[in-house]
Order: structure tokens, then C-alpha cells, then sequence
């Protein structure tokens, strides 16, 4: 495949985010010319955590909690220092109520399948939205087709904000919980979540918001937000794959019955009867993503060692650039045009498939989503077949946006 | 309709990009329109970005396959009149027998038949391949 060439910017970046010495954190970003624009699906590792998942398998790889011997002990320190990281950068108020998942996707199956064990009940109602990611909605789909429950979306309104007219009326008594998207992965949108969070509450419904998306981009607190339930993953936020996190309060936690079982989340197995382990370890069964939490733990503690502020600043600096750049070229339409956005920019291009621009743009070395992002639904509402989704990141220079509107500009010469 | 020497040849004056995917899309252009009646779930292809429509004819008189095949993508239409000179028209037993993928590794579009892309071409090429094995004298 050929790519662009190298892209020298012209554009001074920003004084307040030094993005050289941040590219210069990344191997895969410093040493390549790609222009890599499909952050929300995952994002690219800096060498700390790639040293810090060598360094575990090389010096300190042992099952955790378990054995008795020292090499066990330090894998353990590591293992529940990384869950410490990341309680902290959520201001939980305690680390077991951070407990490991393989990601975003196994949280919410979690807090699903425990609330349709435990919770749900026939008449019961639970509410999402049109812009929920699948992983968001089959889940409850599957606890309501198991208890009964109803599933209920709140609209989306064309500008891709959510209807909190439309929320409002179908929040009631018979909702068990509510369970939201912090940041849409289809259009960026940021929801009004502690607004969602205090009427949900008010109506004795339980919250649980799928960070996935918001984690990487805003500052996370899961006190001042209120929320009973708050999940993402590690790999969006330049951690490994395979591993995330759900949060949840600890007398919500305490509630729920175990999920998955086997070894680890057991206090005592005997045959006629098992009790099971307190927080975390209860939804913890088996060996877990040592290495995964070791590194997640490390991303963490790398994004925590920049200035949080100035990095939502260079983010959105990116988006309104490559907003208006796109605005900017005729037949371009953006997709999700919300007041208060993460770095995501879905659009379409009129007379042409968002798979052939993305094609067109792969071939000038720009890499872009396309597709319906797993948020069918919300395409269906929006009657579109889907979008080219161009989402940015901390390494992205002002520099990556002008070659995105150049190559859109020349895919667009093309049909 | 469309001639795969023709295809092949124009394809090996290319040295750049710009100049082949310009051709893949005029050649897509040339593909006819699905009329909107064939334009139906049970005639789409599963596994695709865009939406691609196939339809399979099998003319026992002449032992030939013929195909419609249509897509809401420019480029995917331009893969489609490849895979048009390649399959239409052709018995059963030649199309079950050809290895596509050598081709489009000629022309330098493996990518496209990639897992990954869900452009949805396997999935077509997949398609086409079953409709003539179940036509294949067992």
C-alpha cells in the first residue's frame, strides 16, 4: 500500500501542550507517517506501558493473591497498586469499589446479568438511549428478555444532543436503573450525565454510564457525578487491550450476587454451600489481566503526569479545527453537531459512501473509522448508512487535521 | 461487459494510486443499476460497510452462471465489475475452480479482500462461490 508523504505542518502547534514530547512517548506514532485518526476505537501505547508489561513478565510474572512466595507478593503489590491508580484518578472513595474487567463490554455485561439475577423483575423498565453504543443495549436487552423488564431509549435530537425532554418523560417509578453513555462513539457527544445521574436519583433508579469514550478525554469523578455504576476500558485510554474497569458503590456492589465463578472471588467451597469473597474480589474469578492491570495502572499514571487541563485544551482545539475545516468544504456534512463534544468529528460526503472515503483516505495514509460505529440504531434514527469518523488524541498535531481536510478535499475530487 | 484482459492491462500502466482507484471507480460506474425491486434483504450480502446486492441466474442450456450485482459504493462497485469479468457468465465448475485472490493480488487490491475491511468483497466472492458449487454435477 502506498501511503501519504511525509507531512511536514505548517501550523505552529499550541505553547500550552508540548505534543512533540508527547508524540515523542509513543513509538508507534513518533515512527511513522501515518496519520492515525481512529483514537476512539483504540489508542496507541506509550513506551512506560509497553516497559511496564515487559518488565512484569521478565522480573516479576507469579499468580497473584495466592502463593507463598515473594515473587507472588510483588506481583500482588503491583496488581492492587494499579487498581489504587486508577480509584484515585476516578476519585473513588475506596479501590475495591474499582473492580478488573476485560473491558468496557464485560462491566456492563456484569452490572446486566447481576441486575437481571438480582434486581429486574417483571414491569420493571430499563432506559438507554438511541445513541448507546451496542454494548450498551444488548446486554439489557438480554436482562430484560430474561425478567421481563422493558427496555426503553431516550431519543436523540438531529443535532445528535440528547432529548432530555424526551428522558424526562420516560423516567418513572418503574425504572430500575438508567444506563448512559458519558461520550456518544458515533458522534461525540457529551451527555448531561450528573443532570441524568440527579433525576434518575430522584426517581430511586440506579445509573450505570459507559465511559469508554470519556475516560481518555475528560476528568473522571465518580463522587461529585454521583453515579452508581462507571465503566471503561484500558486500551482507550493508552492502556493494553483486555482490560477495564468497572466502578460501582460498595453498598450497590455488596448487593449484587457474583457473576462469573471459579477460583479467586470464593471465601470457603464446600460442596453443600460456597460464601464468597468480599469487594473485589467477588466479581473477580480466576487469574485475572495481571499484566493488564500492571499496565493500565501505568497509563494512568502517565496521562495523570500531564497537565489534565491543557490537554482537554489541545483536544479541543483539534476538533474545532477539523470542524470548521470540514465545514469549510463543500458537500461535506458533519454528523453530531452538539455544543459540548469530545475529539470525535463524524461527517458525510455528499454523492459518495463513508467506506469510500475512508478507502480514499487510507491510500493517502490517513486512518479513519467508517461504518456505523456499532450504534445502529442511532444510524437507523438518523436514516444514514453511516459516517467516516475522524477521533483525535493527545499525540494528534493541529498539523494531523490540516492533512485530514487536504485528503478529504482530494477523496471528494474523486466521486 | 467487461473484459478481465482489458481490466489487467489498463491496471499494469498504474504506478500510482490516485490513477487506479480513478479507473476502479469509472470501471464501477459502468456496472448497471440493480432496479430497486431487486434491491431487497434477500438479496443483499451479509458482512458488508456498504450495502451489495447479488443476484444469481443459472442458464442449464448453456451451463452458465449470470449475475447482477450492485452496491451503494463507488468503489465497491468498481470491485464489483472485476468480479463481474471475472464470474459472469462462467459454468459453475470454472468458478468454483478460479482463485480470485491470485488475481486481486495482481491488481494489487488484496486489501480489499482483507477480513478486517467488511467492504464485504469476501463476503461476495464467498457468495458467488456457493451459488455455483450448489450447481456443481456432484
Amino acid at each position: 500500500m502506498q501511503m501519504g508523504e511525509p507531512y511536514l505542518g505548517s501550523r505552529p502547534e499550541p505553547m500550552s501542550f508540548d505534543t512533540e514530547s508527547v508524540r515523542s512517548d509513543f513509538p508507534l506514532i513518533v515512527d511513522s507517517n501515518l496519520v492515525y485518526l481512529d483514537n476512539a476505537a483504540t489508542t496507541q501505547k506509550p513506551r512506560v506501558v509497553l516497559d511496564a508489561l515487559r518488565t512484569y513478565y521478565e522480573t516479576y510474572n507469579a499468580n497473584v493473591h495466592r502463593a507463598a512466595h515473594n515473587l507472588s507478593d510483588k506481583a500482588t503489590e503491583a496488581f492492587e497498586r494499579a487498581r489504587q491508580i486508577l480509584a484515585k484518578r476516578i476519585n473513588a472513595e475506596r479501590p475495591h469499589e474499582v473492580i478488573w474487567t476485560s473491558g468496557t463490554t464485560e462491566a456492563i455485561n456484569l452490572v446486566a446479568n447481576c441486575y437481571a439475577q438480582s434486581q429486574l423483575k417483571e414491569g420493571d423498565e430499563v432506559l438507554i438511549s438511541e445513541m448507546e453504543h451496542h454494548s450498551n443495549i444488548v446486554p439489557w436487552q438480554i436482562a430484560c428478555a430474561q425478567t421481563g423488564a422493558s427496555l426503553k431509549a431516550v431519543r436523540v435530537k438531529p443535532d445528535g444532543v440528547l432529548d432530555l425532554d424526551d428522558f424526562a418523560a420516560l423516567l418513572g417509578d418503574a425504572t430500575r436503573i438508567v444506563a448512559i453513555a458519558h461520550v456518544s462513539n458515533a458522534l461525540g457527544t457529551i451527555n448531561p450525565i450528573q443532570q441524568i445521574i440527579a433525576q434518575a436519583h430522584a426517581h430511586g433508579a440506579q445509573v450505570l454510564v459507559d465511559g469508554a469514550q470519556a475516560a481518555a478525554h475528560l476528568n473522571i469523578d465518580v463522587q461529585a457525578l454521583g453515579c452508581d455504576f462507571y465503566a471503561f476500558s484500558g486500551h482507550k485510554m493508552y492502556g493494553p487491550t483486555g482490560i477495564g474497569i468497572l466502578y460501582g458503590k460498595e453498598s450497590l456492589l455488596d448487593e449484587l450476587p457474583p457473576w462469573q465463578t471459579g477460583g479467586e472471588m470464593i471465601e470457603e467451597v464446600r460442596l453443600a454451600a460456597t460464601t464468597y469473597q468480599s469487594l473485589p474480589y467477588k466479581f473477580e474469578a480466576g487469574t485475572p489481566n495481571i499484566a493488564g492491570a500492571i499496565g493500565f495502572g501505568t497509563a494512568i499514571e502517565y496521562v495523570d503526569g500531564l497537565d489534565g487541563d491543557s490537554l482537554i485544551a489541545h483536544e479541543k482545539q483539534l476538533l474545532e479545527s477539523a470542524t470548521a475545516g470540514l465545514n469549510a468544504i463543500e458537500g461535506v456534512r458533519i454528523v453530531g453537531t452538539a455544543p459540548e463534544k469530545g475529539p470525535v468529528v463524524s461527517f458525510l460526503v455528499d454523492g459518495s459512501h463513508p467506506t469510500d472515503i475512508g478507502t480514499l483516505l487510507d491510500q493517502q495514509g490517513v486512518a479513519v473509522r467508517t461504518g456505523h460505529h456499532c450504534a445502529m440504531p442511532l444510524m437507523e434514527a438518523f436514516d444514514i448508512p453511516g459516517t467516516v469518523r475522524a477521533s483525535f488524541s493527545l499525540y494528534n498535531r493541529l498539523s494531523d487535521v490540516d492533512r485530514l481536510i487536504e485528503t478529504v478535499e482530494k477523496a471528494r475530487s474523486f466521486v | 461487459m467487461f473484459d478481465l484482459e482489458n481490466i489487467k492491462t489498463t491496471f499494469a500502466f498504474f504506478d500510482d494510486w490516485e490513477d487506479k482507484y480513478r479507473f476502479l471507480i469509472d470501471l464501477g460506474k459502468s456496472v448497471p443499476a440493480l432496479p430497486t425491486e431487486f434491491r431487497v434483504t434477500d438479496n443483499l450480502v451479509r458482512g458488508c460497510q456498504s450495502r451489495v446486492w447479488l443476484l444469481g441466474e443459472y442458464d442449464t442450456g448453456h451451463n452458465q452462471l449470470k449475475f447482477q450485482i450492485d452496491s451503494d459504493a463507488h468503489i465497491v462497485r468498481g470491485l464489483i465489475a472485476i468480479v463481474l469479468a471475472t464470474f459472469d457468465g462462467h459454468s459453475p465448475n470454472d468458478i468454483v475452480a478460479y482463485d480470485i485472490e491470485y488475481l486481486f493480488d495482481e491488481l494489487d487490491l488484496m486489501n480489499h479482500l482483507s477480513a478486517t475491511r467488511g467492504n464485504g468483497l469476501r463476503a461476495l466472492v464467498k457468495r458467488i462461490n456457493d451459488t455455483a458449487y450448489s450447481y456443481v454435477p456432484l
